[in-house]
Protein backbone atom coordinates (compact mmCIF):
# COMPACT_ATOMS: atom_id res chain seq x y z
CA UNK A 1 0.00 0.00 0.00
CA UNK A 2 1.26 3.01 -1.10
CA UNK A 3 0.45 6.77 -0.35
CA UNK A 4 1.34 10.57 -1.70
CA UNK A 5 0.51 13.38 0.29
CA UNK A 6 1.67 16.98 1.39
CA UNK A 7 2.84 17.46 5.15
CA UNK A 8 1.26 19.56 8.21
CA UNK A 9 3.61 19.36 10.69
CA UNK A 10 2.58 20.08 14.49
CA UNK A 11 4.62 19.67 17.36
CA UNK A 12 4.66 17.25 20.22
CA UNK A 13 1.72 16.16 22.64
CA UNK A 14 -0.62 17.56 20.50
CA UNK A 15 -3.76 16.45 22.91
CA UNK A 16 -7.37 15.03 21.92
CA UNK A 17 -9.09 18.32 23.30
CA UNK A 18 -6.59 19.91 20.40
CA UNK A 19 -7.60 17.29 17.65
CA UNK A 20 -11.27 18.25 18.36
CA UNK A 21 -12.59 19.82 21.29
CA UNK A 22 -15.16 18.24 23.57
CA UNK A 23 -17.71 20.91 22.77
CA UNK A 24 -18.72 19.52 19.31
CA UNK A 25 -18.97 16.06 20.93
CA UNK A 26 -22.57 16.26 21.44
CA UNK A 27 -22.45 14.65 17.98
CA UNK A 28 -20.66 12.36 16.06
CA UNK A 29 -20.98 12.86 11.98
CA UNK A 30 -17.77 12.84 10.39
CA UNK A 31 -17.81 15.26 8.59
CA UNK A 32 -19.43 17.61 11.11
CA UNK A 33 -16.11 16.79 13.31
CA UNK A 34 -13.99 17.38 9.84
CA UNK A 35 -15.16 20.94 9.78
CA UNK A 36 -13.66 21.52 13.37
CA UNK A 37 -10.81 19.31 13.47
CA UNK A 38 -7.37 21.25 15.35
CA UNK A 39 -9.73 24.48 14.65
CA UNK A 40 -7.87 25.53 18.41
CA UNK A 41 -4.72 24.82 17.29
CA UNK A 42 -4.95 25.94 13.87
CA UNK A 43 -7.86 28.02 12.81
CA UNK A 44 -7.76 27.66 8.71
CA UNK A 45 -6.66 23.82 9.18
CA UNK A 46 -9.90 22.52 7.85
CA UNK A 47 -9.94 24.97 5.11
CA UNK A 48 -6.69 24.25 3.60
CA UNK A 49 -6.58 20.74 4.56
CA UNK A 50 -6.65 18.40 0.79
CA UNK A 51 -7.66 14.82 0.46
CA UNK A 52 -4.28 12.42 0.98
CA UNK A 53 -2.14 14.83 3.03
CA UNK A 54 -0.39 13.56 5.31
CA UNK A 55 0.24 14.72 9.13
CA UNK A 56 4.05 14.85 10.85
CA UNK A 57 4.17 15.29 14.69
CA UNK A 58 6.57 15.33 17.30
CA UNK A 59 6.12 13.03 20.17
CA UNK A 60 3.27 11.13 22.39
CA UNK A 61 0.50 12.43 19.27
CA UNK A 62 -2.77 12.28 20.38
CA UNK A 63 -2.77 11.91 24.26
CA UNK A 64 -5.47 12.54 26.64
CA UNK A 65 -9.19 11.08 26.01
CA UNK A 66 -9.85 7.66 24.23
CA UNK A 67 -12.35 9.70 22.15
CA UNK A 68 -12.30 8.00 18.62
CA UNK A 69 -13.61 10.91 16.81
CA UNK A 70 -10.41 12.14 16.72
CA UNK A 71 -8.78 10.52 14.03
CA UNK A 72 -12.27 9.95 12.37
CA UNK A 73 -12.02 13.93 12.21
CA UNK A 74 -8.56 13.52 10.94
CA UNK A 75 -9.35 11.03 8.21
CA UNK A 76 -13.08 12.92 7.34
CA UNK A 77 -10.66 15.95 6.64
CA UNK A 78 -8.69 13.43 4.29
CA UNK A 79 -5.51 13.04 6.41
CA UNK A 80 -4.12 9.69 4.74
CA UNK A 81 -1.65 8.86 7.52
CA UNK A 82 0.27 10.14 10.53
CA UNK A 83 4.29 10.21 11.01
CA UNK A 84 5.18 10.89 14.38
CA UNK A 85 8.14 10.45 16.46
CA UNK A 86 5.43 8.36 19.13
CA UNK A 87 1.89 8.24 19.45
CA UNK A 88 -0.69 7.87 22.84
CA UNK A 89 -1.23 4.43 22.80
CA UNK A 90 -5.28 4.94 22.99
CA UNK A 91 -5.14 7.10 19.78
CA UNK A 92 -2.86 4.43 18.29
CA UNK A 93 -5.46 1.62 18.73
CA UNK A 94 -8.17 4.04 17.56
CA UNK A 95 -5.77 4.95 14.46
CA UNK A 96 -5.25 1.23 13.45
CA UNK A 97 -8.90 -0.13 14.43
CA UNK A 98 -10.23 3.15 11.63
CA UNK A 99 -8.18 1.60 8.98
CA UNK A 100 -5.87 4.62 9.20
CA UNK A 101 -2.00 3.96 8.60
CA UNK A 102 -0.28 5.39 12.23
CA UNK A 103 4.00 5.44 11.39
CA UNK A 104 6.67 6.04 14.04
CA UNK A 105 9.98 7.40 13.01
CA UNK A 106 12.04 10.15 14.91
CA UNK A 107 13.99 10.84 11.99
CA UNK A 108 11.50 11.57 9.56
CA UNK A 109 9.23 13.55 12.81
CA UNK A 110 12.36 15.87 13.22
CA UNK A 111 13.39 16.46 9.41
CA UNK A 112 10.59 16.37 7.22
CA UNK A 113 9.07 20.01 6.68
CA UNK A 114 5.68 21.72 6.41
CA UNK A 115 4.66 21.75 2.58
CA UNK A 116 6.98 18.80 1.64
CA UNK A 117 5.44 15.76 -0.23
CA UNK A 118 5.92 12.80 1.04
CA UNK A 119 5.67 9.12 -0.18
CA UNK A 120 4.63 6.44 1.90
CA UNK A 121 5.29 2.50 1.50
CA UNK A 122 3.17 0.78 4.06
CA UNK A 123 4.48 -2.32 3.54
CA UNK A 124 7.70 -1.52 4.12
CA UNK A 125 7.47 1.32 6.26
CA UNK A 126 9.72 3.51 3.95
CA UNK A 127 8.76 7.11 3.96
CA UNK A 128 10.18 9.22 1.16
CA UNK A 129 10.32 13.19 1.31
CA UNK A 130 10.19 13.41 -2.62
CA UNK A 131 11.15 17.44 -1.45
CA UNK A 132 14.00 17.14 0.08
CA UNK A 133 14.94 13.62 -1.43
CA UNK A 134 15.58 12.20 1.59
CA UNK A 135 14.30 8.65 3.14
CA UNK A 136 13.33 7.17 5.99
CA UNK A 137 12.65 3.93 7.91
CA UNK A 138 9.31 3.64 10.10
CA UNK A 139 9.27 1.00 12.99
CA UNK A 140 7.61 -1.60 11.34
CA UNK A 141 3.66 -1.93 11.80
CA UNK A 142 3.11 -5.61 13.71
CA UNK A 143 1.91 -8.16 11.04
CA UNK A 144 -1.07 -8.43 13.27
CA UNK A 145 -2.10 -5.12 12.64
CA UNK A 146 -1.00 -4.59 9.56
CA UNK A 147 -3.58 -7.60 8.41
CA UNK A 148 -6.37 -4.44 10.63
CA UNK A 149 -5.17 -1.86 8.19
CA UNK A 150 -5.40 -4.12 4.93
CA UNK A 151 -8.92 -5.30 6.18
CA UNK A 152 -10.10 -1.63 6.29
CA UNK A 153 -10.13 -1.10 9.80
CA UNK A 154 -11.45 -3.72 13.17
CA UNK A 155 -14.34 -3.59 11.74
CA UNK A 156 -13.84 -4.40 8.33
CA UNK A 157 -11.62 -6.84 9.98
CA UNK A 158 -14.63 -8.50 12.42
CA UNK A 159 -17.09 -8.95 9.23
CA UNK A 160 -14.35 -10.18 7.18
CA UNK A 161 -14.17 -13.24 9.96
CA UNK A 162 -17.96 -12.74 11.34
CA UNK A 163 -17.06 -11.92 14.37
CA UNK A 164 -15.81 -15.06 15.44
CA UNK A 165 -15.05 -14.08 18.85
CA UNK A 166 -18.89 -14.63 19.66
CA UNK A 167 -18.55 -18.40 19.87
CA UNK A 168 -16.16 -17.19 22.87
CA UNK A 169 -19.22 -15.78 24.52
CA UNK A 170 -19.02 -17.23 27.79
CA UNK A 171 -18.48 -15.17 30.76
CA UNK A 172 -17.56 -16.86 33.56
CA UNK A 173 -16.65 -15.06 36.90
CA UNK B 1 5.41 -11.76 36.68
CA UNK B 2 3.45 -8.48 37.59
CA UNK B 3 0.07 -7.98 38.95
CA UNK B 4 -0.68 -6.63 35.48
CA UNK B 5 0.86 -9.55 33.80
CA UNK B 6 -1.11 -12.24 35.58
CA UNK B 7 -4.25 -10.84 35.46
CA UNK B 8 -3.48 -10.54 31.41
CA UNK B 9 -2.80 -13.92 31.47
CA UNK B 10 -5.89 -15.36 33.78
CA UNK B 11 -7.90 -13.79 31.15
CA UNK B 12 -6.35 -15.48 28.29
CA UNK B 13 -6.47 -18.81 29.39
CA UNK B 14 -2.54 -19.06 29.58
CA UNK B 15 0.34 -19.70 32.49
CA UNK B 16 2.37 -16.83 31.58
CA UNK B 17 2.77 -13.91 29.30
CA UNK B 18 5.50 -11.48 29.01
CA UNK B 19 5.65 -8.08 27.78
CA UNK B 20 5.03 -7.42 23.85
CA UNK B 21 2.80 -10.55 23.39
CA UNK B 22 -0.24 -9.87 21.56
CA UNK B 23 -3.21 -11.68 23.31
CA UNK B 24 -6.45 -11.91 22.56
CA UNK B 25 -8.10 -11.68 26.10
CA UNK B 26 -11.31 -11.92 27.81
CA UNK B 27 -13.35 -8.69 28.96
CA UNK B 28 -15.00 -9.00 32.69
CA UNK B 29 -16.95 -5.45 31.44
CA UNK B 30 -17.06 -3.16 29.38
CA UNK B 31 -17.93 0.70 29.65
CA UNK B 32 -19.47 3.01 27.51
CA UNK B 33 -20.66 6.64 28.20
CA UNK B 34 -22.93 9.51 26.09
CA UNK B 35 -19.69 10.54 24.10
CA UNK B 36 -18.28 7.35 23.36
CA UNK B 37 -20.89 4.54 23.30
CA UNK B 38 -23.08 5.79 20.33
CA UNK B 39 -20.09 5.21 18.15
CA UNK B 40 -19.73 2.24 19.36
CA UNK B 41 -23.25 1.02 19.07
CA UNK B 42 -22.77 1.79 15.65
CA UNK B 43 -19.74 -0.19 15.24
CA UNK B 44 -21.39 -3.17 17.09
CA UNK B 45 -24.44 -2.87 14.75
CA UNK B 46 -21.98 -2.50 11.54
CA UNK B 47 -20.35 -6.11 12.55
CA UNK B 48 -23.84 -7.55 12.27
CA UNK B 49 -23.97 -8.56 16.03
CA UNK B 50 -27.41 -9.37 17.00
CA UNK B 51 -26.20 -9.51 20.97
CA UNK B 52 -23.93 -8.45 23.87
CA UNK B 53 -21.69 -10.59 25.00
CA UNK B 54 -23.59 -10.70 28.33
CA UNK B 55 -26.14 -8.41 29.47
CA UNK B 56 -24.57 -8.10 33.21
CA UNK B 57 -21.21 -6.91 31.35
CA UNK B 58 -21.72 -4.23 29.39
CA UNK B 59 -22.25 -0.71 31.31
CA UNK B 60 -23.89 2.50 30.00
CA UNK B 61 -23.34 5.74 31.55
CA UNK B 62 -24.34 8.72 30.22
CA UNK B 63 -22.51 11.77 32.55
CA UNK B 64 -20.52 14.08 30.37
CA UNK B 65 -23.08 15.93 29.02
CA UNK B 66 -25.66 15.16 31.88
CA UNK B 67 -28.38 16.58 31.99
CA UNK B 68 -28.78 16.36 28.63
CA UNK B 69 -27.02 19.70 28.01
CA UNK B 70 -28.92 20.13 24.37
CA UNK B 71 -30.80 18.66 21.87
CA UNK B 72 -27.65 16.61 20.52
CA UNK B 73 -26.71 15.55 23.82
CA UNK B 74 -30.04 14.27 24.08
CA UNK B 75 -30.17 12.30 21.31
CA UNK B 76 -26.60 10.37 22.40
CA UNK B 77 -28.32 9.74 25.35
CA UNK B 78 -31.42 8.66 23.74
CA UNK B 79 -29.19 6.08 21.61
CA UNK B 80 -27.71 4.18 24.91
CA UNK B 81 -31.32 4.35 26.35
CA UNK B 82 -32.38 2.69 23.61
CA UNK B 83 -29.53 -0.32 23.76
CA UNK B 84 -29.90 -0.84 27.02
CA UNK B 85 -33.64 -1.38 27.09
CA UNK B 86 -33.29 -3.45 23.49
CA UNK B 87 -30.74 -5.33 25.07
CA UNK B 88 -31.83 -5.57 28.52
CA UNK B 89 -28.72 -4.49 29.81
CA UNK B 90 -28.80 -4.62 33.53
CA UNK B 91 -26.18 -1.62 34.16
CA UNK B 92 -28.19 1.46 32.61
CA UNK B 93 -27.42 4.26 35.28
CA UNK B 94 -30.00 7.56 34.67
CA UNK B 95 -29.65 10.98 36.13
CA UNK B 96 -30.45 10.75 39.95
CA UNK B 97 -28.90 7.54 40.41
CA UNK B 98 -25.76 7.55 37.90
CA UNK B 99 -22.88 10.04 38.43
CA UNK B 100 -19.22 9.86 36.62
CA UNK B 101 -18.77 6.72 35.53
CA UNK B 102 -15.04 5.77 36.63
CA UNK B 103 -16.53 6.72 40.50
CA UNK B 104 -20.06 5.07 39.95
CA UNK B 105 -18.51 1.57 39.12
CA UNK B 106 -16.43 1.22 41.82
CA UNK B 107 -19.12 2.69 44.25
CA UNK B 108 -21.73 0.14 42.76
CA UNK B 109 -19.31 -2.94 43.24
CA UNK B 110 -19.06 -3.54 39.29
CA UNK B 111 -15.36 -3.56 38.99
CA UNK B 112 -13.56 -6.15 41.31
CA UNK B 113 -10.33 -7.34 42.11
CA UNK B 114 -8.33 -9.41 39.66
CA UNK B 115 -11.21 -8.01 36.39
CA UNK B 116 -10.22 -6.69 33.09
CA UNK B 117 -11.91 -4.09 31.91
CA UNK B 118 -12.02 -2.05 29.26
CA UNK B 119 -13.72 1.44 28.73
CA UNK B 120 -14.59 3.94 26.49
CA UNK B 121 -12.98 6.57 28.34
CA UNK B 122 -9.36 7.31 28.91
CA UNK B 123 -10.18 7.10 32.77
CA UNK B 124 -11.06 3.76 32.44
CA UNK B 125 -7.72 3.20 34.18
CA UNK B 126 -8.55 4.53 37.55
CA UNK B 127 -9.97 0.72 38.56
CA UNK B 128 -6.52 -0.15 38.58
CA UNK B 129 -6.92 0.93 42.20
CA UNK B 130 -8.76 -2.13 43.31
CA UNK B 131 -6.44 -4.47 41.71
CA UNK B 132 -7.69 -4.82 38.56
CA UNK B 133 -6.54 -4.63 34.70
CA UNK B 134 -8.34 -1.79 33.29
CA UNK B 135 -7.61 0.62 30.62
CA UNK B 136 -9.30 2.96 27.99
CA UNK B 137 -9.90 1.84 24.22
CA UNK B 138 -11.84 3.86 21.23
CA UNK B 139 -15.54 3.13 20.53
CA UNK B 140 -14.95 1.05 17.81
CA UNK B 141 -13.17 -1.40 20.38
CA UNK B 142 -15.51 -0.94 22.49
CA UNK B 143 -18.32 -1.80 20.20
CA UNK B 144 -16.37 -5.48 19.27
CA UNK B 145 -16.20 -6.17 22.95
CA UNK B 146 -19.50 -5.71 23.52
CA UNK B 147 -20.20 -7.91 20.68
CA UNK B 148 -17.41 -10.45 21.32
CA UNK B 149 -16.61 -10.08 24.78
CA UNK B 150 -12.78 -9.99 23.96
CA UNK B 151 -10.22 -7.50 23.25
CA UNK B 152 -6.64 -7.83 21.58
CA UNK B 153 -4.16 -6.51 23.66
CA UNK B 154 -0.34 -6.12 23.78
CA UNK B 155 0.87 -7.21 27.16
CA UNK B 156 2.97 -3.75 28.73
CA UNK B 157 5.96 -3.49 29.95
CA UNK B 158 5.63 -2.59 33.79
CA UNK B 159 6.69 0.27 35.73
CA UNK B 160 7.16 0.05 39.25
CA UNK B 161 6.63 3.06 41.48
CA UNK B 162 7.74 2.85 45.32
CA UNK B 163 6.40 5.76 47.64
CA UNK B 164 7.92 5.58 51.01
CA UNK B 165 7.59 8.21 54.18
CA UNK B 166 4.94 9.72 55.80
CA UNK B 167 2.76 12.18 54.18
CA UNK B 168 2.88 16.17 55.27
CA UNK B 169 -0.02 17.51 55.98
CA UNK B 170 -3.07 18.07 53.62
CA UNK B 171 -1.00 16.08 51.71
CA UNK B 172 -3.45 13.13 49.13
CA UNK B 173 -3.02 10.87 46.16
CA UNK B 174 -3.84 13.91 44.09
CA UNK B 175 -0.05 15.39 44.90
CA UNK B 176 1.69 12.21 44.43
CA UNK B 177 0.43 11.85 41.20
CA UNK B 178 1.15 14.99 40.30
CA UNK B 179 4.40 14.91 41.55
CA UNK B 180 5.04 11.62 39.52
CA UNK B 181 3.71 12.97 36.23
CA UNK B 182 5.68 16.25 36.79
CA UNK B 183 8.80 13.77 37.26
CA UNK B 184 8.30 11.15 34.22
CA UNK B 185 6.41 13.34 31.69
CA UNK B 186 3.17 13.00 30.00
CA UNK B 187 4.86 10.36 28.03
CA UNK B 188 7.23 8.88 31.00
CA UNK B 189 4.74 5.69 30.63
CA UNK B 190 4.01 5.61 27.30
CA UNK B 191 2.55 1.88 26.52
CA UNK B 192 3.61 0.71 30.10
CA UNK B 193 2.13 -0.41 33.61
CA UNK B 194 1.70 1.72 36.34
CA UNK B 195 2.57 -0.52 39.55
CA UNK B 196 2.15 1.80 42.74
CA UNK B 197 3.58 0.59 45.26
CA UNK B 198 5.05 0.99 48.99
CA UNK B 199 4.51 2.04 52.53
CA UNK B 200 2.71 5.24 51.61
CA UNK B 201 0.23 3.82 49.12
CA UNK B 202 -0.36 1.00 51.53
CA UNK B 203 -1.29 3.47 54.04
CA UNK B 204 -3.38 5.80 51.90
CA UNK B 205 -6.88 5.85 51.28
CA UNK B 206 -9.51 3.77 48.78
CA UNK B 207 -9.99 7.61 47.20
CA UNK B 208 -6.75 8.83 47.35
CA UNK B 209 -5.68 5.40 45.36
CA UNK B 210 -8.10 5.65 42.92
CA UNK B 211 -7.05 9.46 42.39
CA UNK B 212 -3.23 8.06 41.70
CA UNK B 213 -4.61 5.20 39.03
CA UNK B 214 -7.25 8.08 37.42
CA UNK B 215 -4.21 9.79 36.03
CA UNK B 216 -2.03 6.79 35.22
CA UNK B 217 -3.37 7.89 31.47
CA UNK B 218 -2.11 11.31 32.06
CA UNK B 219 1.79 9.82 32.00
CA UNK B 220 0.83 7.89 28.97
CA UNK B 221 0.24 4.54 30.76
CA UNK B 222 -1.70 1.86 29.92
CA UNK B 223 -3.03 1.12 33.22
CA UNK B 224 -2.37 1.92 37.12
CA UNK B 225 -2.53 -0.69 39.63
CA UNK B 226 -2.01 -1.12 43.56
CA UNK B 227 -1.90 -4.48 45.03
CA UNK B 228 -5.23 -5.13 47.05
CA UNK B 229 -4.82 -5.16 50.71
CA UNK B 230 -7.30 -4.75 53.86
CA UNK B 231 -8.43 -1.10 52.61
CA UNK B 232 -9.31 -2.86 49.34
CA UNK B 233 -11.18 -5.37 50.79
CA UNK B 234 -13.15 -3.30 53.62
CA UNK B 235 -14.34 -1.18 50.11
CA UNK B 236 -15.54 -4.38 47.88
CA UNK B 237 -16.69 -6.11 50.15
CA UNK B 238 -20.02 -5.09 51.13
CA UNK B 239 -20.20 -4.02 47.61
CA UNK B 240 -19.35 -7.16 45.68
CA UNK B 241 -21.65 -9.69 44.40
CA UNK B 242 -19.92 -11.97 42.33
CA UNK B 243 -16.57 -13.62 43.19
CA UNK B 244 -12.98 -11.99 42.39
CA UNK B 245 -9.48 -12.62 42.72
CA UNK B 246 -6.73 -10.98 44.61
CA UNK B 247 -3.52 -10.82 42.69
CA UNK B 248 0.15 -10.04 43.23
CA UNK B 249 2.91 -9.37 42.06
CA UNK B 250 6.41 -11.75 42.29
CA UNK B 251 9.18 -10.39 43.89
CA UNK B 252 11.01 -11.92 41.34
CA UNK B 253 9.14 -10.00 38.34
CA UNK B 254 10.52 -7.84 35.59
CA UNK B 255 10.06 -4.22 35.52
CA UNK B 256 11.06 -2.00 32.55
CA UNK B 257 12.06 1.11 35.75
CA UNK B 258 11.61 1.39 39.25
CA UNK B 259 11.50 4.51 40.66
CA UNK B 260 11.41 5.55 43.97
CA UNK B 261 9.48 8.45 45.98
CA UNK B 262 10.20 10.02 49.28
CA UNK B 263 6.73 11.32 50.04
CA UNK B 264 7.61 13.22 53.37
CA UNK B 265 9.54 15.57 50.78
CA UNK B 266 6.87 15.52 48.82
CA UNK B 267 4.58 19.05 49.15
CA UNK B 268 1.06 20.40 47.77
CA UNK B 269 1.77 20.67 43.93
CA UNK B 270 -0.19 22.36 41.37
CA UNK B 271 -0.12 21.96 37.73
CA UNK B 272 0.38 24.70 35.60
CA UNK B 273 -1.24 25.55 31.72
CA UNK B 274 -1.41 23.78 29.39
CA UNK B 275 -0.20 20.15 30.47
CA UNK B 276 -0.34 17.91 33.18
CA UNK B 277 3.53 17.92 33.70
CA UNK B 278 3.99 21.34 34.18
CA UNK B 279 4.30 20.56 38.12
CA UNK B 280 5.44 23.44 41.00
CA UNK B 281 4.71 23.14 44.86
CA UNK B 282 2.52 25.50 45.69
CA UNK B 283 4.78 27.60 47.53
CA UNK B 284 6.38 28.24 44.15
CA UNK B 285 3.62 29.50 42.16
CA UNK B 286 3.69 33.22 42.67
CA UNK B 287 0.99 35.19 42.67
CA UNK B 288 -1.94 34.09 40.41
CA UNK B 289 -5.63 34.91 40.59
CA UNK B 290 -8.22 32.77 39.37
CA UNK B 291 -11.97 33.49 38.36
CA UNK B 292 -13.55 30.11 38.62
CA UNK B 293 -12.42 27.35 41.07
CA UNK B 294 -13.82 23.86 40.55
CA UNK B 295 -14.39 20.62 43.06
CA UNK B 296 -15.15 17.53 41.44
CA UNK B 297 -14.66 15.02 38.26
CA UNK B 298 -13.70 11.46 38.30
CA UNK B 299 -10.56 12.54 39.82
CA UNK B 300 -11.45 13.92 43.18
CA UNK B 301 -15.33 14.16 43.17
CA UNK B 302 -15.28 11.56 46.26
CA UNK B 303 -16.78 12.10 49.80
CA UNK B 304 -13.16 12.42 51.16
CA UNK B 305 -12.58 15.15 48.64
CA UNK B 306 -15.55 17.16 49.47
CA UNK B 307 -14.86 16.49 53.03
CA UNK B 308 -11.36 18.05 52.65
CA UNK B 309 -12.69 21.27 51.06
CA UNK B 310 -15.01 21.46 53.63
CA UNK B 311 -12.94 21.23 56.45
CA UNK B 312 -11.44 24.44 54.65
CA UNK B 313 -14.32 26.28 53.46
CA UNK B 314 -16.28 25.72 56.91
CA UNK B 315 -17.45 29.28 58.12
CA UNK B 316 -15.79 31.03 55.22
CA UNK B 317 -16.65 33.01 52.38
CA UNK B 318 -15.00 32.49 48.48
CA UNK B 319 -13.69 35.59 46.98
CA UNK B 320 -16.02 38.20 46.00
CA UNK B 321 -14.61 37.91 42.20
CA UNK B 322 -14.46 34.39 42.35
CA UNK B 323 -16.89 31.25 41.33
CA UNK B 324 -17.04 28.50 43.19
CA UNK B 325 -18.60 24.97 41.56
CA UNK B 326 -18.50 21.87 43.50
CA UNK B 327 -19.23 18.74 42.35
CA UNK B 328 -20.10 15.54 43.93
CA UNK B 329 -19.11 12.59 41.54
CA UNK B 330 -22.46 10.61 42.16
CA UNK B 331 -25.86 11.10 43.56
CA UNK B 332 -24.67 8.94 46.28
CA UNK B 333 -21.70 11.27 47.28
CA UNK B 334 -24.07 14.04 47.44
CA UNK B 335 -26.98 12.24 49.43
CA UNK B 336 -24.03 11.56 52.08
CA UNK B 337 -22.37 14.83 51.53
CA UNK B 338 -26.05 16.26 52.28
CA UNK B 339 -26.08 14.43 55.56
CA UNK B 340 -22.66 15.44 56.89
CA UNK B 341 -23.48 19.14 56.06
CA UNK B 342 -21.06 19.56 53.75
CA UNK B 343 -23.76 20.63 51.36
CA UNK B 344 -25.14 23.80 53.93
CA UNK B 345 -20.75 24.31 54.36
CA UNK B 346 -20.25 25.12 50.21
CA UNK B 347 -23.54 27.07 50.17
CA UNK B 348 -23.02 29.58 52.81
CA UNK B 349 -19.45 30.05 51.57
CA UNK B 350 -20.73 31.13 48.40
CA UNK B 351 -20.37 28.16 45.89
CA UNK B 352 -22.70 26.27 43.54
CA UNK B 353 -23.49 22.07 43.90
CA UNK B 354 -24.33 20.68 40.92
CA UNK B 355 -25.38 17.40 39.96
CA UNK B 356 -23.16 14.54 39.56
CA UNK B 357 -21.70 15.18 36.07
CA UNK B 358 -18.18 15.36 34.07
CA UNK B 359 -19.57 19.19 33.40
CA UNK B 360 -16.32 21.53 33.16
CA UNK B 361 -13.37 18.79 32.95
CA UNK B 362 -14.45 18.74 29.51
CA UNK B 363 -15.67 22.23 28.76
CA UNK B 364 -19.00 20.26 28.22
CA UNK B 365 -21.31 22.59 30.68
CA UNK B 366 -21.80 23.77 33.69
CA UNK B 367 -18.72 26.35 34.24
CA UNK B 368 -17.28 26.77 30.76
CA UNK B 369 -14.84 29.97 30.71
CA UNK B 370 -14.59 32.53 28.71
CA UNK B 371 -11.53 34.08 26.68
CA UNK B 372 -8.57 34.89 29.25
CA UNK B 373 -10.37 33.41 32.55
CA UNK B 374 -8.39 30.98 35.20
CA UNK B 375 -9.57 28.38 36.64
CA UNK B 376 -7.92 26.19 39.29
CA UNK B 377 -9.79 22.62 39.21
CA UNK B 378 -9.06 19.13 40.65
CA UNK B 379 -9.54 17.48 37.31
CA UNK B 380 -6.64 15.57 35.86
CA UNK B 381 -6.36 17.94 32.63
CA UNK B 382 -5.30 21.35 31.39
CA UNK B 383 -4.69 20.89 28.06
CA UNK B 384 -5.11 24.56 26.30
CA UNK B 385 -9.14 25.13 25.65
CA UNK B 386 -10.22 21.98 27.71
CA UNK B 387 -13.00 24.15 29.93
CA UNK B 388 -13.81 26.33 27.11
CA UNK B 389 -12.21 28.98 25.16
CA UNK B 390 -8.80 28.07 23.71
CA UNK B 391 -7.67 31.07 25.15
CA UNK B 392 -8.44 30.30 28.94
CA UNK B 393 -6.28 28.55 31.45
CA UNK B 394 -6.32 25.88 33.50
CA UNK B 395 -4.63 25.16 36.85
CA UNK B 396 -4.53 21.57 38.74
CA UNK B 397 -4.63 20.67 42.20
CA UNK B 398 -5.96 18.80 45.14
CA UNK B 399 -9.24 19.57 47.11
CA UNK B 400 -7.58 21.19 49.54
CA UNK B 401 -5.48 24.11 47.22
CA UNK B 402 -8.64 24.27 45.52
CA UNK B 403 -10.92 25.29 48.30
CA UNK B 404 -7.84 27.48 50.16
CA UNK B 405 -7.17 29.18 46.84
CA UNK B 406 -11.30 29.71 46.30
CA UNK B 407 -11.11 31.77 49.99
CA UNK B 408 -8.37 33.92 49.20
CA UNK B 409 -9.65 34.06 44.99
CA UNK B 410 -5.63 33.20 44.30
CA UNK B 411 -4.20 29.80 44.28
CA UNK B 412 -2.68 29.60 47.93
CA UNK B 413 -1.45 26.87 50.44
CA UNK B 414 -4.25 25.66 53.21
CA UNK B 415 -2.30 27.25 55.98
CA UNK B 416 -2.62 30.76 54.54
CA UNK B 417 -6.59 30.59 55.31
CA UNK B 418 -6.28 28.25 58.18
CA UNK B 419 -3.95 30.64 60.01
CA UNK B 420 -5.44 33.47 60.88
CA UNK B 421 -8.88 33.12 62.62
CA UNK B 422 -9.76 29.83 61.41
S1 LIG C 1 -14.80 13.80 34.98
FE1 LIG C 1 -13.56 14.60 33.32
S2 LIG C 1 -11.88 13.17 33.07
FE2 LIG C 1 -13.44 12.17 34.32
S3 LIG C 1 -14.66 10.99 32.88
FE3 LIG C 1 -15.62 12.97 33.08
S4 LIG C 1 -14.75 14.25 31.47
FE4 LIG C 1 -13.45 12.48 31.69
Amino acid sequence: MKLEGRIWKFGSDVDTDAIIPARYLNQSDPKELARHVMEDERPDFFQKVRRGDILLAGKNFGCGSSREHAPLALKAAGISCIIARSFARIFYRNGLNLGLPLLESSEASEEIREGDRVRVDLTTGEIFDVTQQKRFFANPIPAFMQELIRDGGLIAHLQKRGAKGKRQSSNPD
Amino acid sequence: MTITEKILAAHTGKKYVSPGDLIDARVDLALGNDITAPLAIEAFERIGAKKVFHRDRVVLVPDHFTPAKDILSAEQCQVLRRFAKAHRLSHFFEIGEAGIEHVLLPEKGLVLPGDLVIGADSHTCTYGALGAFSTGVGSTDLGAAMATGRLWLKVPESLKLIYFGKLKPWVSGKDLILFTIGDIGVDGALYQAMEFSGEAIRALSMASRFTMANMAIEAGGKNGIIEPDGITLNYIKPRAKRSYRLYRSDPEAHYADVREYDVSRINLQVALPHIPSNVKDVREVGRIEIDQVVIGSCTNGHLEDLRVAARILRGKKIAPSLRLIVIPATQEIFRQALREGLIEIFLSAGAVVSPATCGPCLGGHMGVLAEGERALATTNRNFRGRMGHAESEIYLSGPAVAAASAVKGRICHPEEVLRKGA
